[in-house]
């Protein structure tokens, strides 16, 4: 492998993209508003949750209790009749259905522990469990002040303190600005490295390096060396600019680490591009390609949802992605502040992964290259 | 019959800023071979286009069999009178599809019963000597006889006019010869048919009963070929044309002059084929093939498609390595792995092989580089080269916006870079008009006679192999003879070197030879009352010709099979575990600075629910936040000294818990578990010393979570995920299904036969409908089986829904396919048309009933939300019909909405 090719090659492959407004468009969509976008867009806490009571005691406590509950955090509610409940809820009408029942706030003076019933459509998480912490917190709420509590706190004999560390406020567009950095990453690295793999391929100038002084190690690795060097700084200056600057994600580790992971997981990451792009045989079965091998990619790595809920063999399968270990390394450098000292084994994954990825590419090119001089 | 064919007056046609129909006017007599001649780009396809009815009229006025083209009712009677081939290779074929399933998916579009159509199979193909391939896929087919095919599927409803746009370009001389008598003999059989050709071949124009001659969207002449020389005062067809064309056009056209070749037998043997030879397989593409080629000299290589030119040449650059035999350059054995061989040739490919996104001087330059020329030098050699080949003005052009003259320069440029002293060229000038063609071969020859290059060509024209200096002509893998091209034509004792060719390789395969009883021998009064009734608008065998042809092009496409059947699979898997928001077994360490048994009893509490995995426990502050930060913890607890004690005396004691705060949903999640476990376990040991009443609340919230009561993430994502999956898969598939067709040309056959849009969307809607039902099934079987998620409800009423619902999906595609030109937009658009709706406006995560302003109208109108709605009440709540049959409703009304839409979108005609 001469260097003096791979760069000629590499700067080719420059030029090319700066002529392809498309991708260039691509690359500057998915690093700016895209993150921005969908970080800021995950919830921060309930909202606009649809609530219904059925309010049979009508008592002065029971309509306090009623127009406790508001926006943002809930839609007013909707008053109905027990009859009309389970329909509301079979429905999908409506996630919360509280029953105040007859006499509530008479047996409430009495002390004779009235009960409430509040019903929970619970096939929708996002809403069900939080939404009925905040529910039975409301009624506390208003329960006491209405039994002149108010101020006079009960003791409890053990509290619970209660630190979130590295994200004192559970802040979710931090997590949301790493986590979509991180997936951008990894999806330009396949697309514009495949693609373009593919269009040499189509256009039959792949075909025509080869009756030139160049190996087809030379013409991957020029592959593989721009379009990482390209997603790389896209990264950089979206970390700075976006996630640091317009998302204000702290960034507690060191930024110099983070880059050196995410590079070499850009080696990783294009091989894969390669051997997707020797697989498809045209840009259209490249895109379902795509469809089904980034989608898993990104959703099981462990960058959206913890690894330990998911089932073991899943998550077996998932350590040799190299997405995986990237995301591992990202939030411990970038939220946890960890140095190499507690990051190394996934550099050291990342460099096996890369490497065997880039082996079975290679093997992948040339074949797929001697299948064209056909 | 008498009158013209056709009538074309003040036609014009303009894409975007270039006008390829200026004011054409033209009356085609009836009953002959009509040509319309002309360079490329001169407008005749265009011309066709709008005769065969393919294309929108934008200005003037088309009469075909005496037929307004511009009213869309005389459109459809005509469609059945006549026949179309567009200009490529097989181009409205189907590729995976087999000889005999083309013609039959032709004759079902006319109508024809199953009888019938084995006839005319039959007939049609022991005419053209395509019977013994019946089964062989389209792709797998030579040039030659996938035109032949073509003829075939044109001729297969006995069309009055058959219109055919450059059938023979690419194809070599044996096949043309046998193309042409096959048009013979059809027109003998039915002497009322017209045939309206175009062509780039001047010589094959000569046999033409009257031509047109186009140039720049502009008619220069039409009459017959006699009384254009005449008008010229030129013997040949090409001269005429030339000398119709405008002072400006014309230019300083003279023949090609070829000096001899001093000495011939003295000049060193540069290239040497020794009993070359390459399987593939078990098919033999170049069998034992010798020659040899000696300096200066052009050597031609001339033979039918896919006779193994090709492959020689590669073999001779180095880039494919031989079975058997030896390739010798200078004498010395071509090794594939040698890169300095390479340095030594130069090679152009068949087909434009250079960057359209670089300059020419960049592509130039990247070459020189590769190379090993770089600065001055490299500057220097690409102006002397660029001036030499006439590219100087074109150096900063991109390839695109170059003529295709210019661009076979460019390439020759490019090959020529590093000065090889050998030229191996791959039919150089295959689809370049003749101006453009002379031009190149005098730089050839000025390379040869001036430079001593020797040059290695390939090519179909006979006049060019007529200027080599010897060539050879080739035959399914075997090299014939290789002679002069003088002693070639004497050997056979014909008058020029087409009749050699074509007598030379007809002694190898006479079988081939048509019988002359080509089509059309089926009885006329057959089609009699056929052709004077319109057809019917909406005909179900039409519908259903396109649902078989679909189902058997995606029975062979294995990825886009793949992607029907498993890829919804696939994605329900990765979704159902990706989405999850359950926290298991998340692992905690407790830092204990009381070390009593109460401690011991509250952190068993925690280790003993099924979220929590104790971990040995921490002893110092600094471990706690060194094993926090390698993210090993998703919990910490510090219980302090006198916890017990404290505790005891209701004091007031507090304990630590840090979480791991990376993930802001799980930390949430945490917070609340241990929360609970907290308060829980403060409730017990109050219970335990007889205190309950002090923290118990005088009220009791009795919280049931219905339909999922352990709160399990997949109860709820699964039937959700399904919805999801079951649009975007099938929408994304037929909307591939129709903007392939756009993309490939087939959609031509659309265009000039009397389907009806209705028939051609819902007879390609239909087998995705079926196929997505199975996909629906798989998906039902895993969530119940796999995912465990239990069924409660009515299985019958969510397949019911599945059905209608899959069939609006389907629509959708079919309406957005309307908006998308390539594969790729149609991939990526539809995961995005489709999908935004049904995640953020169907109530996936928040219900359509939270939804305001326009996302609650998408919601309402869109059908994910009511399949949800159903898929939610069937999975979790245990449902039937009778409670959910309100949903049912808008989903009804959607399909036909949809379809609808999908019709009104789609165009009968090109624009």
């Amino acid at each position: 492998m001469r260097l003096r090719n791979v760069l000629n090659l590499a700067v080719k492959e420059l030029q090319i993209l700066l002529r392809d407004p498309i991708m260039l468009g691509l690359i500057v969509y998915a690093f700016s508003i895209s993150i921005h976008a969908a970080a800021t867009a995950m919830p921060e806490t309930l909202s606009k949750a649809s609530i219904s009571i059925v309010n049979e005691d009508r008592s002065p406590l029971s309509w306090r209790l009623v127009d406790a509950f508001n926006p943002p955090a809930f839609l007013p509610p909707a008053l109905i009749s027990t009859e009309r409940m389970d329909a509301r809820m079979d429905e999908g009408l409506t996630t919360f259905a509280l029953a105040i029942p007859p006499g509530f706030q008479r047996d409430l003076i009495g002390g004779r522990d009235p009960a409430l019933q509040l019903n929970v459509d619970a096939t929708r998480m996002t809403q069900a469990f939080s939404g009925a912490g905040y529910i039975q917190a409301i009624i506390d709420q208003q329960v006491n002040q209405f039994l002149g509590r108010y101020g006079e706190e009960r003791r409890s004999p053990a509290s619970l303190e209660l630190r979130a560390l590295f994200n004192p406020q559970l802040d979710q567009s931090w997590f949301g600005g790493v986590t979509e950095l991180t997936s951008r990453i990894t999806m330009l690295a396949i697309i514009l490295t495949g693609a373009a793999l593919i269009r040499e391929r189509e256009h039959g100038t792949i075909q025509h390096l080869l009756v030139m002084p160049v190996t087809p190690l030379e013409i991957m690795t020029a592959k593989v060396l721009s379009m990482g060097v390209v997603v790389w700084l896209a990264a950089a200056v979206s970390l700075f600019s976006i996630v640091h600057g317009l998302i204000g994600v702290p960034l507690q580790g060191s930024v110099t680490l983070f880059l050196a992971g995410t590079g070499l997981h850009l080696f990783a990451a294009t091989s894969m591009g390669v051997v997707l792009g020797t697989f498809a045989r045209s840009m259209p079965q490249f895109a379902l390609l795509i469809l089904l091998v980034l989608l898993p990619l990104l959703m099981l790595s462990g960058a959206m949802t913890p690894r330990e809920s998911m089932p073991a063999f899943i998550r077996w399968i998932m350590l040799a992605a190299p997405d995986t270990h990237f995301v591992m390394l990202s939030q411990a450098i970038l939220f946890r502040g960890a140095g190499l000292t507690v990051v190394w084994p996934q550099f050291l994954a990342l460099a096996l992964i890369g490497a065997a990825l880039f082996a079975i590419s290679l093997a992948g090119f040339r074949r797929a290259v001697g299948a064209l001089a056909r | 019959m008498t009158g013209p064919v056709a009538q074309v007056r003040g036609l014009r046609l303009v894409y975007r800023r270039t006008i390829a129909l200026d004011d054409v006017s033209l009356e085609i007599p009836a009953g002959c071979l009509a040509g319309i001649i002309g360079p490329d780009g001169a407008g005749k396809s265009s011309l066709l286009g709008l005769l065969a009815g393919a294309r929108a009229i934008q200005a003037g006025g088309v009469h075909v069999l005496g037929a307004d083209l511009s009213d869309s009712t005389a459109r459809r009677r005509l469609y059945p009178r006549i026949a179309y081939m567009p200009q490529g290779l097989g181009r409205n074929l189907y590729a995976t599809l087999s000889v005999a399933e083309n013609i039959d998916f032709f004759a079902r579009l006319f109508g024809q019963a199953a009888a019938e159509r084995r006839v005319r199979i039959e007939t049609l193909t022991r005419a053209t000597g395509l019977n013994e391939f019946l089964s062989r896929p389209v792709d797998k087919l030579s040039g030659g006889m996938k035109q032949k095919l073509g003829l075939c599927c044109a001729l297969v409803h006995d069309p009055d006019l058959l219109i055919l746009d450059e059938p023979t370009t690419g194809v070599d001389p044996l096949s043309r010869r046998q193309f042409w008598s096959l048009v013979e003999a059809v027109r003998a059989r039915r002497p009322g048919m017209s045939v309206v050709v175009a062509t780039a071949t001047f010589e094959e124009a000569e046999r033409f009963d009257w031509v047109t001659a186009l140039d720049g969207g502009r008619v220069l002449g039409s009459g017959s070929v006699e009384a254009l020389r005449e008008r010229t005062g030129t013997q040949s067809l090409e001269s005429a044309f030339i000398g119709l064309l405008p002072e400006r056009r014309r230019g300083r056209h003279a023949p090609v002059e070829i000096p001899p070749r001093p000495d011939d037998q003295a000049s060193q043997v540069v290239i040497e084929a020794d009993s070359l030879t390459r399987r593939f397989g078990d098919f033999t593409a170049v069998d034992a093939a010798s020659f040899s080629i000696r300096r200066g000299e052009i050597f031609g290589f001339v033979g039918s498609n896919g006779c193994g030119k090709t492959t020689t040449m590669k073999m001779l650059t180095g880039l494919l390595p031989p079975s058997e035999g030896e390739a010798r350059l200078f004498s010395h054995v071509l090794d594939p792995r040698d890169l300095q061989t390479r340095r030594q040739v130069g090679y152009m490919s068949q087909f434009f092989s250079l960057y359209d996104e670089l300059t020419v001087r960049r592509n130039l330059r990247l070459h020189a580089r590769l190379f090993g020329l770089s600065g001055p030098s490299a500057s220097e050699r690409i102006c002397s080269l660029a001036a030499r080949l006439g590219l100087t003005d074109s150096l900063d052009r991109l390839p695109a916006h170059l003529s295709l003259g210019h661009r076979q320069r460019l390439s020759l440029a490019a090959a020529m870079i590093h000065q090889p002293p050998v030229l191996i060229l791959d039919e150089p000038t295959s689809g370049v008009d003749p101006v453009a063609r002379d031009d190149f071969w005098r730089i050839l020859v000025d390379l040869s006679r001036n430079d001593g290059v020797t040059i290695f060509i390939s090519t179909h024209f006979m006049n060019e192999a007529e200027r080599c200096d010897r060539i050879a002509l080739m035959h399914a893998g075997e090299v014939l003879s290789t002679d002069t091209p003088a002693a070639i034509v004497d050997r056979e004792g014909v008058d020029d070197l087409e009749a050699a060719f074509v007598a030379t390789l007809e002694r190898r395969v006479d079988s081939d030879q048509p019988d002359g009883g080509g089509g059309g021998s089926l009885s006329a009064d057959q089609r009699g009352a056929e052709q004077s009734s319109t057809p019917a608008r909406f005909d179900g065998r039409r519908m259903l010709s396109y649902a078989w042809r679909e189902s058997l092009e995606l029975m062979r496409d294995p990825l886009r099979l793949t992607m029907a059947l498993l890829g919804s699979l696939i994605l329900l898997f990765v979704m159902g575990y990706g989405i999850s928001l359950d926290v298991d077994d998340l692992d905690f360490a407790v830092l204990d600075r009381d070390r009593t048994t109460t401690s011991r009893d509250y952190i068993s509490d925690i280790a003993g629910s099924r979220y929590f995995i104790e971990q040995p426990s921490i002893a110092s502050q600094s471990e706690l936040e060194a094993r926090m930060r390698s993210g090993e913890l998703g919990l910490a607890l510090e219980i302090p000294p006198g916890f017990a004690r404290d505790l005891r005396r209701g004091a007031g004691v507090e304990i630590g818990a840090w979480i791991d705060g990376a993930m802001p949903q799980r930390a949430e999640t945490i917070r609340g578990y241990v929360e609970g476990i907290h308060a829980h376990w403060l409730q017990r040991k109050a219970v335990e010393s007889g205190q309950a009443d002090a923290i118990m609340p005088p009220y009791a919230l009795e919280t049931r979570f219905r339909y999922n009561p352990n709160l399990e993430s997949m109860v709820a994502m699964a039937p959700a995920v399904i919805p999801l999956l079951l649009m975007l898969i099938p929408a994304m598939l037929t909307a591939l299904s129709v903007v392939r067709e756009k993309e490939l040309g087939s959609i031509t056959n659309f265009h000039v036969t009397p389907t009806s849009r209705l028939e051609f969307l819902l007879g390609k809607q239909m087998p995705y409908v079926v196929l997505s039902m199975g996909s629906f099934l798989l998906l039902t079987i895993m969530t119940i089986s796999v995912l465990d998620v239990p069924l409660t409800g009515s299985f019958i009423t969510l397949s019911l829904a599945a059905l209608v619902y899959l069939s609006a999906a389907t629509a959708v595609g079919l309406v957005i396919s309307a908006f998308m030109r390539s594969q790729i937009a149609a991939i990526f658009g539809t995961a995005i048309l489709s999908i935004i709706p049904a995640v953020s406006f169907s109530g996936m995560l928040e219900p359509v009933s939270s939804l305001q302003g326009f996302g609650r109208v998408i919601g309402e109108l869109y059908p994910t939300t009511h399949f949800l709605t159903i898929a939610r009440g069937a999975f979790a709540k245990g449902l039937g019909m009778a409670e959910l049959k309100d949903a049912f409703l808008p989903l009804l009304l959607a399909v036909p909405v949809l379809i609808g839409l999908a019709v009104v979108l789609l165009r009968k005609q090109a624009r």
